[in-house]
């Protein structure tokens, strides 16, 4: 057996496929907040909370409905993004002239509110999901046994993230979409509807919360509180990362996702922080985060 | 105008004569402690506009090292309470030189990050007893007075209290306070006039740290235990709304807030219980076990219809009466 640093290279693959895992989860939800940021101008405190939705809404579906996980692959985000587009019509769209820190405020007692039905009816306890037939089981590649449905899942994601970085970079919605990031009144003067634009944004970033969310269920517990635990870590990729840059934030999920995962074989006591202590030494040589400009 | 220290020493006055009138000591202590830490953190939003949402860390980091301190190394009381505000305002000093070189919104996630980094510290530190916390703390004794009697301890934690409320007072009516409130209204233009905004904005910061450092600490002193909903990150929110609900800015108006917010998680079990009975739906009577449900819609609507808080509103009431 191969030793890589006295750490058997299986058990070392199998936690780097781990980190590769929960990092496609950093990169669809930091990505989610930058996208809604550019044009709300809003932390969306509640995209953790709106991630636990889909993982629910995925369990609901098999559990009272018989829906197998690939058409709640679809429609759990795009129930998430329904939900979000009343959030933003109803509450969010009052505040776009305050300060930024009373959207951040608002989506917290979102969050709140939202974990709180969902602990009411279903308590804190994790509610177990299986991973869909195709996919479970494992393939046995030789060097490691690889997992089909962790293999899946960063693929998925990967796909993705693409997807949502050609949307925004090559289309011409997402030209129109960064030029009302850039310049609103401008847009608008064009004749461009960018009300309807910035509520179409927060519903798709949410609907991508939703939809890692989805893809979580089987492989974390569902439980109420599987969002907020995530966020404030996704919080901490986004000031490394910076908001700047689609790719920035998708290079960095899934590097502090592997990240961690190695910190997991080699210090297991620090796997916890460790993202958090990265956030400390970005600040300290590059405050504006590696793929942000300093004002 | 100069009638406002006399309107301060009827409330306090009011505060010392309220075990008389039957209110629970204990209860009207963790106010107190609560109050302390709203109006720490107020120094922060209210007068530097800056939203800390970590001080829970600050809270969790006092009240656990001052309870140490007294547990374990058997210090006196008012001892024990500094430890854990200098502990405090060194985890503050620390959190303010990262947190600065950021503004507006990211100050606001670093503070929450590293809050949680120093969350995990503590799940995992084995001097905070993890998931149990740090229990039977002792009250000991200041000046031969033993302070296992609740009336004695409700003196000093007034005193306390007092003397952290002074404090704020006296900095914000100040000219380092008149600088603090000149960055939150225009940084650039302060810079321009030749302060440094960041080394005034770390002197809040570790100020604010060390003041809800002092109430964490007291709070152990008055309960006899720290766990880890001192430092969890929903604590950080609950100063937030205390502050948001009493009034920004103001200086009573976390007071206030911290009262209101503390009755509530009181009373929302029999709330809930009352709702069910009248109304004949079963699941309000769950309700005090999710009272962060209560909290998020009370947060949603101050955000939405109420952002000056109870005092804030009160004062514009006032204003608006007294012109016409």
């Amino acid at each position: 057996m191969t030793d890589f640093f006295g750490v058997p290279l299986p058990a070392l693959l199998g936690q780097l496929l781990l980190g590769l895992v929960n990092g496609s989860f950093y990169a669809m939800l930091s990505l989610g907040l930058a996208v809604i940021f550019g044009m709300l101008n809003i932390i969306n405190f509640a995209h953790g909370a709106l991630y636990m939705m889909g993982a629910f809404l995925a369990w609901m579906g098999l559990e009272y409905f018989g829906i197998n996980y690939w058409a709640m692959l679809l429609i759990a985000p795009l129930i998430v993004g329904v939900f979000g587009l009343v959030i933003e019509r109803l509450l969010l769209q009052w505040l776009y002239k305050l300060d930024h820190l009373y959207g951040l405020l608002l989506t917290f007692g979102l969050t709140l509110v939202i974990e709180g039905v969902f602990r009411s009816f279903f308590g804190v306890g994790g509610q177990p999901y299986a991973a869909p037939e195709a996919l479970s089981g494992a393939t046995n590649l030789g060097f490691m046994i690889l997992p089909n449905y962790r293999a899946w899942v960063v693929v998925a994601s990967l796909v993705v993230c693409l997807g949502v970085w050609v949307l925004i970079e090559k289309t011409s919605l997402g030209a129109t979409l960064r030029a009302g990031t850039e310049n609103p009144k401008l847009v608008q003067a064009f004749g461009v509807n960018v009300p309807r634009l910035v509520t179409l944004t927060y519903a798709g970033g949410v609907a991508l919360a939703g939809f890692a969310g989805v893809l979580a269920a089987p492989i974390l517990q569902v439980n109420a509180l599987m969002g907020s635990n995530l966020i404030i870590v996704v919080f901490a990729v986004v000031v490394i990362g910076g908001m700047g840059s689609i790719l920035g934030s998708i290079l960095t999920g899934l590097g502090l996702g592997v990240v961690e995962g190695l910190t997991k074989v080699f210090y297991p006591e620090a796997s916890n922080t460790v993202v958090f202590v990265v956030m400390a030494l970005v600040l300290l040589v590059r405050p504006a985060g590696l793929f942000g400009k300093e004002k | 105008m100069n009638k406002k220290p006399l309107g301060y020493g009827a409330l306090f006055i009011a505060i010392a004569l309220l075990p008389f009138l039957g209110v629970y000591p204990i209860f009207a202590m963790k106010v107190m402690c609560y109050a302390l830490f709203a109006c720490a953190f107020n120094l922060l939003i209210g007068f530097t506009g800056l939203l800390s949402f970590g001080h829970a860390a600050f809270l969790g980091a006092a009240a656990y090292a001052a309870g140490h301190a007294m547990k374990v190394w058997g210090f006196p009381p008012l001892v024990g309470i500094a430890f854990g505000t200098l502990m405090a305002a060194v985890a503050g000093l620390v959190f303010g030189l990262l947190a600065i070189r950021r503004s507006g919104i990211y100050f606001s996630m670093i503070t929450l990050a590293l809050a949680q980094m120093l969350f995990f510290y503590f799940l995992q530190a084995p001097f905070t007893g993890g998931e149990d916390g740090l229990q039977s703390v002792p009250r000991g004794s200041l000046l031969g007075i033993n302070l296992e009697s609740d009336s004695a301890l409700y003196y000093l934690v007034l005193a306390i209290f007092i003397f952290g409320f002074w404090l704020i007072y006296r900095t914000v009516h100040s000219p380092f306070g008149q600088v603090l409130t000149s960055i939150r209204e225009n940084e650039a233009r302060a810079t321009s006039l030749g302060y440094d905004a960041a080394r005034f904005k770390l002197m809040a910061f570790v100020l604010s740290a060390a003041l809800a450092g002092l109430a964490g600490a007291t709070k152990t002193l008055v309960l006899g235990f720290a766990t880890l909903t001192d430092a969890i990150w929903t604590t950080s929110g609950l100063v937030i709304l205390m502050t948001l609900v009493g009034g920004m800015g103001t200086m009573v108006g976390p007071i206030v807030g911290a009262l209101v917010i503390i009755a509530l998680e009181n009373k929302i079990g029999d709330l809930g219980q009352w709702l069910a009975s009248l109304t004949g739906i079963q699941w309000f009577g769950g309700l005090g076990e999710s009272v962060s449900l209560v909290t998020g819609l009370i947060f949603i609507v101050c955000v939405l219809a109420f952002r000056r808080g109870l005092v804030g509103e009160a004062g514009a009431l006032w204003e608006r009466v007294r012109k016409t």
